[in-house]
């Protein structure tokens, strides 16, 4: 079960999980099967304030909160910027405030593709240091 | 499609033996050879620049100017001396009107806080263009923010050309100046500055190019051009960078107020009055960036020694063949249908956002820009987010162009 599971535990499985290609090209395919299954982010949510600013992509994000834990959704037009936000959302949704801000979410980092997408870096439009820590992700 | 060798060596320009200059070209990105098209971005450097700056650091670096023992001469005559080059490079009148300053962007900087400060007032008009670049619009956006003066903008076609007659209906007795690109870095077209200069001279005002992209690619005279001032990059010129080029004519340059304030550009300061230098040092505050400057002549040299008609024929060749190839690709759209290009085929393809073109491609080697280009009205006015850019130098090859749109079909079956 999730809940279980904290963000480090989560980040380590994906890293594990990433171990297991043998190319780059494994890699992508991956991220960008990921990308094709996010599910679609409602209309309603695709507006200004949600717009992640900095990108080279279009992404929106929307954050929940909920019995103390943060949930979230988000989509990009970017299908790789699309799987990435799958993973991001699979470490740090459901965790509290406190846990997403106190992470170190280097898990982009160790599966090896913080040069690719570095230029993505970004800011958030919304508020909120959990939905920033989101953000620090893309 | 088989491409070897023979087939890139034409008209007498051996473009194996050029890349052999560049060291970088040597490299691999994700286990293959790399293939640099970002060049509209930066070119890389040939080894001859990365020499020069070795040896003025570890021969002659001094402070110029103003020193008398022999490093300090010896750095200020390979710093002057690039000046001479310069000079020549772009045909202009006298060495007093080649300024140094960080780059294209800053050129223009200067031109719109010095003379803009002095020339322009409420009610006045600047032109640009919809295709510049950021660089060629926030500095102009800011000065006409402070003076309540109007920036007016030239249209384009969808081919990507500027809209000459509506530029025509745009002068009036309140242009001042009109700024623009001399060619796009997003589409890569040519524009016939020429004529922009005389109906913008006919009327009074002045015009300034931005001759970030075109210095490296066209022939450049400035005094037959007539443009009152022309600002460039050295490292798209293949020289380092951190260094640009300001051009204006000499009587224009002497009326304008400094820019900046400090060592090198003064006569003589005193608490109740300082007096400026002359030109070109009135404009060049503070210790310029010595090596680069020294170095970029090394780049000049490499052009003049390759030789710009061959490197010109050598890049239409390739703006030629990668339009033919990509435009046979299912799904694949141009961007930039102008009938003047310098070596840019910017593209979209359908259903792909650029920004995963670029990752996948870097993915095989393969170095693109992708985004906007800092170019976003001319995105906007184009109906796109961004595209894709591949920019080609005088050391890419058709077989580089090949691998590009190989790996332009992996992309399509990878997201398929």
């Amino acid at each position: 079960m999730k809940e279980n599971k904290s963000i480090q535990e989560i980040e380590n499985e994906i890293v594990e999980e990433f171990a297991l290609f043998d190319s780059w090209d494994d890699k992508y395919e991956y991220i960008i099967d990921l990308g094709k299954k996010l599910p679609p982010l409602e209309d309603q949510h695709k507006i200004d304030i949600n717009k992640v600013k900095g990108c080279q992509s279009t992404v929106w994000l929307v954050s929940e909160f909920r019995d103390g834990k943060v949930y979230y959704k988000a989509e990009s037009d970017a299908i790789i910027v699309k799987g990435l936000i799958s993973m991001l959302i699979r470490v740090l949704s459901g965790h509290s405030a406190d846990e997403i801000i106190d992470t170190k979410l280097d898990f982009i980092n160790r599966i090896g593709m913080t040069t690719h997408l570095a230029q993505t870096r970004s800011w958030f439009a919304g508020d909120g240091a959990a939905d920033e820590k989101f953000c620090a992700g893309l | 499609m088989e491409m070897t060798e023979a087939t890139t060596i034409q008209k007498g320009l051996d473009v194996y033996a050029i890349r052999r200059q560049f060291p970088a070209l040597e490299r691999e990105v994700k286990g293959k050879p790399l293939v640099y098209f970002d060049n509209a971005a930066t070119s890389q450097k040939p080894q001859m620049v990365i020499d020069a700056m070795t040896k003025y650091y570890t021969g002659f670096n001094a402070n110029i100017h103003r020193g008398i023992h022999t490093l300090a001469e010896e750095a200020t005559a390979a710093f002057e001396s690039t000046r001479d080059d310069v000079r020549e490079y772009i045909g202009a009148g006298s060495r007093e009107e080649i300024i140094f300053t960080r780059g294209t962007t800053e050129g223009i900087n200067l031109v719109a806080y010095s003379w803009g400060r002095q020339n322009l007032k409420e009610g006045d008009e600047v032109i640009i263009s919809t295709m510049e670049h950021h660089s060629n619009i926030v500095p102009w956006q800011v000065i006409c923010e402070e003076k309540n003066a109007r920036l007016k903008i030239i249209p384009v076609t969808d081919e990507g050309e500027l809209i000459l007659e509506e530029y025509e209906k745009l002068l009036g007795p309140k242009t001042k100046i009109v700024s623009v690109v001399h060619a796009s870095n997003s589409l890569g077209t040519i524009n016939p500055v020429k004529k922009i200069i005389d109906a913008a001279h006919k009327i009074g005002a002045v015009v300034l190019i931005d001759g970030a992209q075109s210095t490296v690619h066209l022939d450049i005279n400035v005094r037959e051009m007539d443009c009152d001032f022309f600002a460039f990059s050295s490292h798209k010129l293949y020289g380092p960078t951190g260094t640009g080029i300001l051009y204006g004519k000499k009587h224009i340059l002497e009326a304008m107020p400094v820019f900046q304030g400090g060592g090198e550009m003064i006569k003589e300061v005193t608490f109740n009055k300082t007096t400026y230098n002359d030109l070109p040092y009135k404009f060049e505050a503070g210790t310029p960036n010595i090596a680069d400057v020294v170095a970029f002549k090394s780049a000049l040299d490499f052009v003049k020694q390759t030789g710009k008609e061959k490197i010109r024929q050598h890049e239409e060749e390739l703006l030629h063949y990668a339009t033919e190839t990509l435009e046979q690709i299912p799904g694949l759209r141009i961007i930039g249908r102008a009938r003047k290009k310098v070596s840019v085929v910017s593209f979209v393809m359908d259903n792909i956002h650029p920004q995963d073109i670029g990752i996948l491609l870097d993915n095989e080697g393969i170095a693109v820009r992708t985004g906007h280009h800092c170019t976003q009205p001319l995105m906007d006015r184009l109906g796109i987010p961004g595209t894709a850019r591949a920019s080609f130098a005088v050391y890419n090859t058709k077989e580089e162009i090949h691998k590009l749109a190989v790996g332009i079909e992996k992309v399509k079956k990878m997201l398929s």
